[in-house]
């Protein structure tokens, strides 16, 4: 009943293109969009969760509001309307310039596709989204690290960037670690929401597959194995590096 | 300031009424299946998956687990050519069903599962005591779950299961990708048509923030009022 083989069929779209093919290409959008996106993520995610949890002195206040203003936006817009607001609305507010190279040139800024616009929107979009996100699992990490830690590292007279880089952070990360993992795996599922913007990643090629060759339930099972698929293996590899970053007194 | 005198304010007086019924559409989403997968079906799944029978555990950890492995996107296509397929077997007529009852079911199943998880972190975070006594007062399982069980795990868990209903709404204007006019679709068909990008897509942000925000900050209220 269920039949594969129009996998191998060619698309008639292209020069010696199987179907196959496209589910490949796509995966690869995918996975590109969110690895890149996880680490723009991360970089943000942190400092951002950081700003939120300075002592409260006056000349943290204004960093601490940013960041909070920050977290809000991001959190409290739905993530297909900020890449929305990210592909459609940036290029018109910006100088007319800056806003027609984004339209136009971006595209080409490398020869081997013409998603770069797309791809790089995006990333961005799911990156900055998924910043919030994480910022807030920081933050929770850091305060929940008990307050004695922070003292004593200044009483040992470490400056307020060794507190976090050498007391603080190192702690919460182990913290809130498994929650990183489903925050990744989030960021991986969101990924899809890249087709609104045009991207053509698993998910959209697995509609135009379907649009292609009425194949639809085969090649919905087949993706929905490749989501699974990754999903477990992240999984169990932020599982192998939790392991890993478990201090070794505590490992059992 | 700029920008300001550029905004063409007739826009939304012209189009308040399609966006009123796209807002609707989304809160009725929303609502629905928070109360119908979220809650009620949530229970169920929490319920069985604590169950003492070994297959309904494992099924359930099965579908859990596949539902929260699978983007959004992909349950709701599966569901919105899937379901309309099932009708027509079932019923034999091939008259189809309302788009947004496949979306609704979509929603609910997929909700369901991450309720689910939630509901059963609180009913384990039930005092062991509590069942204990139950089952000394001779309650069945259905009475320990209806009378002592569930309204402790649901009163632990209310601030989370809210938290969860926000990101639901701001989650529903994924529809947009299958077409119902739910607050997204309006806003794109508007701006579409009268070529107004940027207004109107930072009105459809506005609009959003200022739910999930005020929303948000009312569940932080009932949190800290939980906590007293």
């Amino acid at each position: 009943m269920l039949d594969f083989s129009f996998l191998l069929d060619p698309t008639g779209v292209e020069e010696g293109v199987r179907y196959l093919d496209w589910v490949i290409q796509g995966l690869k959008w995918t996975l590109l969009v969110s690895i890149v996106a996880w680490c723009i993520a991360v970089c943000i995610g942190i400092w951002v969760g950081v700003g939120r949890t300075l002592p409260p002195k006056p000349i943290f206040k204004l960093v601490r509001g940013l960041c909070t203003a920050y977290v809000e936006c991001f959190r409290n817009i739905p993530l297909l309307l900020q890449l929305f607001l990210w592909f459609y609305v940036l290029p018109e507010v910006l100088p007319v310039a800056w806003g027609n190279w984004l339209k136009q040139d971006l595209r080409h800024v490398v020869p081997w596709t013409s998603f770069f616009a797309e791809y790089v929107f995006a990333t961005w979009g799911l990156g900055l989204y998924t910043a919030a996100r994480v910022a807030e699992q920081i933050r929770a990490g850091i305060e929940s690290v008990s307050a004695g830690q922070g003292q004593a590292a200044q009483s040992l007279g470490m400056s307020l960037l060794q507190r976090y880089r050498f007391v603080l952070l190192p702690q919460s990360i182990r913290l809130v670690w498994p929650v990183l993992t489903s925050e990744c795996l989030s960021l991986f599922k969101n990924s899809s929401l890249a087709l609104t913007i045009g991207l053509l990643e698993l998910t959209a090629q697995t509609r135009q597959i379907a649009d292609y060759t009425f194949r639809t339930f085969e090649i919905f099972l087949v993706s929905t194995c490749v989501y699974v698929l990754i999903s477990l293996s992240v999984t169990w590899g932020m599982r192998a590096i939790e392991r890993a970053i478990q201090p070794k007194w505590s490992r059992s | 300031m700029m920008l300001l005198d550029r905004i063409d304010w007739s826009m939304f007086s012209n189009n308040a009424r399609y966006w009123a019924e796209g807002l609707g559409l989304s809160l009725a989403l929303c609502v629905l299946s928070a109360v119908l997968g979220g809650f009620i079906l949530g229970t169920i799944l929490a319920m069985l998956r604590l169950s003492r029978y070994a297959i309904w555990r494992t099924i359930i950890v099965a579908y859990v687990n596949l539902m929260r492995s699978t983007p959004f996107l992909m349950v709701l296509f599966w569901f919105y050519f899937l379901i309309p397929l099932l009708v027509k077997m079932v019923s034999g007529s091939s008259g189809g069903i309302n788009a947004f009852y496949s979306v609704l079911i979509a929603f609910s199943l997929f909700e369901g599962a991450y309720f689910s998880e939630i509901i059963r972190s609180g009913i384990q975070a039930v005092s062991e005591g509590q069942i204990q006594a139950a089952q000394a007062l001779g309650l069945t399982v259905w009475q320990r779950y209806r009378w002592v069980v569930l309204p402790q795990a649901f009163s632990k868990m209310l601030p989370i299961l809210l938290t969860q209903c926000i990101i639901l709404f701001q989650d529903t204007s994924v529809v947009y990708v299958v077409g119902l006019a739910d607050f997204m679709t309006t806003t794109k068909r508007i701006v579409e048509r009268d070529g107004r990008i940027v207004e109107g897509y930072l009105f459809a942000a506005t609009v959003y923030f200022l739910i999930s925000f005020l929303a948000s900050k009312a569940v932080d209220t009932l949190k800290k009022r939980h906590s007293r």
